[in-house]
């Protein structure tokens, strides 16, 4: 294998892992603060490609424009979301949360094809179309802009746990929502607050990729279980769960390369069941 | 303590997840059809069977003055769109039969009313509903047979329910003229009542092969070696084997034959990998919009084969060329149908404006195969002068329509006498030409010369 090949899936597979990255810490982060897993995640990132897509082609907003949008938009979802749906079901067993979130999930993807239709529908050109040429490596504009745009967002939203009050609070609910309470930090408020910023993300997320990905009321199932594992893998850290989506993204894209493209899957699930053997046996 | 207990129920919930979200994408879009619409909401089939109460009771020793033929389609259902329209393609082909048409004459039975040769009987249709299911195929088939008494049968459009119907043909020894489904699996039963018009996968594959060899030959492209990317489901894999199995017999090599998954993120390996090795021809074969995102790919790294030879399906949905807008140009695909062929065979521009009065929409290639299926099965019947089953059979099996008397791009219609294929079944090769997709093969059907070799991308 020529060493500029294996380069080019590196660059491929760094670009892809930073789509993810911008998925799953949000996912993360909803587990995090309050251990509840979203399955319905990677569907408000559905939502906010078709939000692209119909600012593109009813109104000719470019999907660059429409990312503030996008994010705004999905941010107040998700708080919606949290303060009709989730808040009813916290402290729930994890069957019942599973089953909320997961009905959401298929309410969502219904909704969109019986509004939509279930037929593929792409952006054709948008101002990011193209691509560069660096050292014999090729890279395409959408996807340079989506990975550079979730470094960003990444970098920001760790920033913001890790150095704001408001963060900390979060961390601190994240601990022991008990003695954060007891702390006069309002637990409900932080849940809502998790969530319009993990589902902000998603949103930011479907608007950068609906440059270059196609639309489709399914989209979601494709990068869900992928930002699921990342996630499950990290164990609801953000910062652990921006390595494992980089990491993700690598072993998928080499891993096409080098053992071959059918079984890309199996090899980032084979990595996720060693994670697991490992985890256990240290704990 | 809390995120141990969690924890272990992640790796249930996540095995759980993949099975419901399996069940759930379900909903997604019919690949390897091309349907002209979203499928519609149906309407209700089961009118059609009682309508058609039994004269078959009465004496049908003296002149027959009905003809009655089993047509088991998919009409209600989540298929239930492609079978209404071979409902009007088989509708519009017993109007021709029963009616006078003298302006489609070289079409047989076209110019005259009813079957000549049995006083002028009319041929009668009599639905079954299959919803697409194979049991129901078989079922909705002997009902017909025992029933309603048909003297022959369709098939079934979906390939496994013409598995079916065919099997119920072969058992009750009832004549069965399959149009549309393609699997090669249905001709090599050693079946004696089976008749198919239309191509199988195996001769999609092959004319594949020939039209490489034509570009080679007589166009001077420079081909020597192909390599296949397929999605890993059935379709995928089966066209990859063929066009394994065909590239050596007219002297290609396969460099390189790839599977992926369908509905990947990301196809940059997938492209890299066969990038790497450079072949002169890329052979995809892919479901649905798997096909842009390849061809995006194949931009963005740079990869410039001479030819890019498509199978159908991904290739040719209408969001491939709406979205890709120039970066479309030059890719070939393989088909059984194109709108542009009324151009070149005269006869399918007039059955045409005629379904489309008749449906509101234009023939595609299921409800054009379907027509013809029905035509053939009644210019059999005629030449047997009889409505008794072997007769029909061995009237078949002598079958022989030129090209002019035929409303699809082949060579004409006759069956192969033991496996029952039309042997003068064939593919065709279309290209986008400045947005459209074109027929450039074979090159008495064409209406473009084929553009090759393909540019680099970074000379367009």
């Amino acid at each position: 294998m020529a060493p500029q090949v294996i380069l080019q899936a590196a660059v491929s597979g760094l670009l892809l892992g930073l789509i993810f990255s911008l998925i799953s810490v949000g996912l993360a982060l909803i587990w995090g603060v309050m251990g509840f897993i979203n399955f319905a995640h990677a569907d408000f990132m559905m939502l906010s490609m078709y939000l692209a897509f119909w600012l593109f082609t009813l109104y000719g907003i470019d999907p660059v424009f429409s990312l503030p949008v996008a994010a705004v938009l999905s941010f107040i979802l998700g708080v919606l979301v949290y303060r009709l749906i989730v808040s009813r079901v916290v402290g729930a067993s994890i069957v019942v949360q599973l089953f909320v979130t997961f009905g959401l999930m298929i309410f969502l993807r219904g909704s969109a094809q019986f509004l939509w239709s279930p037929d593929y529908r792409q952006i054709p050109e948008t101002l990011v179309s193209g691509r560069l040429q660096i050292f014999g490596v090729y890279i395409g504009i959408p996807q340079l802009l989506a990975g550079a745009g979730a470094l960003v967002v990444d970098a920001i939203l760790y920033w913001f746990i890790q150095k704001t009050e408001t963060g900390r609070a979060l961390r601190a609910v994240a601990e022991d929502k008990l003695a954060a309470s007891l702390m006069g930090i309002p637990s409900e408020r932080m849940y809502a607050l998790a969530w319009g910023i993990g589902v902000g993300g998603a949103g930011l997320a479907g608007a950068l990729i609906s440059t270059y990905y196609y639309i489709y009321p399914d989209v979601g199932s494709v990068f869900g279980l992928i930002a699921l594992t990342i996630v499950a893998m990290a164990f609801g850290n953000i910062l652990v769960t921006f390595i494992a989506s980089i990491a993700t993204g690598l072993v998928i894209s080499l891993g096409g390369i080098i053992i071959g493209p059918a079984l890309k899957y199996a090899v980032v699930f084979l990595v996720f069941l060693a994670v697991l053997l490992l985890r256990r046996t240290k704990e | 303590m809390f995120r141990q207990k969690t924890w272990s129920s992640v790796g249930v919930l996540l095995a759980l997840a993949v099975l419901l979200s399996a069940c759930v994408t379900t909903g997604a879009p019919e690949p390897t059809q091309k349907p002209a619409e979203p499928a519609a909401p149906t309407e209700a089939p089961a009118a059609e069977a009682p309508a058609t109460e039994a004269p078959a009771a009465e004496a049908p020793a003296e002149e027959p003055q009905v003809v009655r033929i089993g047509v088991p389609y998919m009409l209600t259902g989540s298929s239930a769109q492609i079978g209404i329209d071979c409902k009007s393609g088989v509708e519009l082909a017993a109007d021709i039969i029963n009616n006078e048409y003298p302006d489609l004459d070289p079409l047989p039975l076209a110019a005259t009313a009813g079957l000549p040769n049995l006083n002028g009987a009319k041929i009668e249709l009599v639905f079954g509903d299959t919803k697409g299911a194979p049991d129901r195929a078989m079922s909705e088939a002997e009902r017909l047979i025992t029933d309603q008494q048909v003297v022959a049968l369709m098939g079934g459009i979906f390939s496994s329910c013409s598995a079916t119907v065919t099997e119920a043909g072969e058992r009750y020894e009832v004549p069965t003229v399959v149009g549309c489904s393609s699997s090669p699996s249905l001709h090599t039963r050693g079946f004696k009542w089976f008749f198919r018009v239309g191509p199988h996968d195996g001769l999609l594959g092959e004319n594949q092969m020939q039209f490489l060899a034509y570009l080679r030959d007589e166009k001077g492209v420079d081909i020597k070696t192909v390599a296949l990317l397929h999605e890993d489901t059935l379709f995928g894999t089966q066209s990859a084997d063929m066009q394994e199995q065909f590239a050596p017999k007219y002297g290609f090599e396969v460099v390189d034959r790839v599977q992926y998954p369908r509905e990947s993120p990301d196809m940059s390996s997938e492209i890299l990998k066969i990038k790497s090795v450079d072949p002169d021809a890329f052979m995809p074969t892919s479901y649905a919009a798997d096909a842009i995102l390849m061809q995006r790919t194949m931009k963005e790294l740079d990869f410039n084969p001479a030819v890019i030879l498509a199978q159908d399906s991904g290739h040719s949905i209408p969001q491939f060329t709406e979205t890709l807008g120039p970066d479309a140009d030059y890719t070939m695909s393989r088909e059984t149908f194109n709108p542009d062929l009324g151009v070149t065979v005269p006869l399918l521009a007039k059955v045409n404006a005629l379904f489309n009065e008749y449906a509101d929409k234009d023939m595609y290639g299921d409800s054009a195969r379907e027509f013809m299926a029905l035509i053939v099965l009644a210019d059999a019947i005629n030449r047997a002068e009889s409505t008794d089953p072997e007769a029909i059979r061995q009237a078949l099996t002598e079958t022989d329509l030129t090209a002019e008397q035929i409303m699809l791009p082949w060579e004409g219609v006759a069956f192969d006498s033991e496996t029952g294929q039309n042997t003068r079944a064939r593919g065709i090769m279309v290209q986008v030409q400045n947005g459209t997709y074109l027929t450039v093969w074979p090159p008495d059907v064409a209406t473009s010369e084929p553009w090759s070799p393909m540019p680099a991308w970074n000379e367009r």
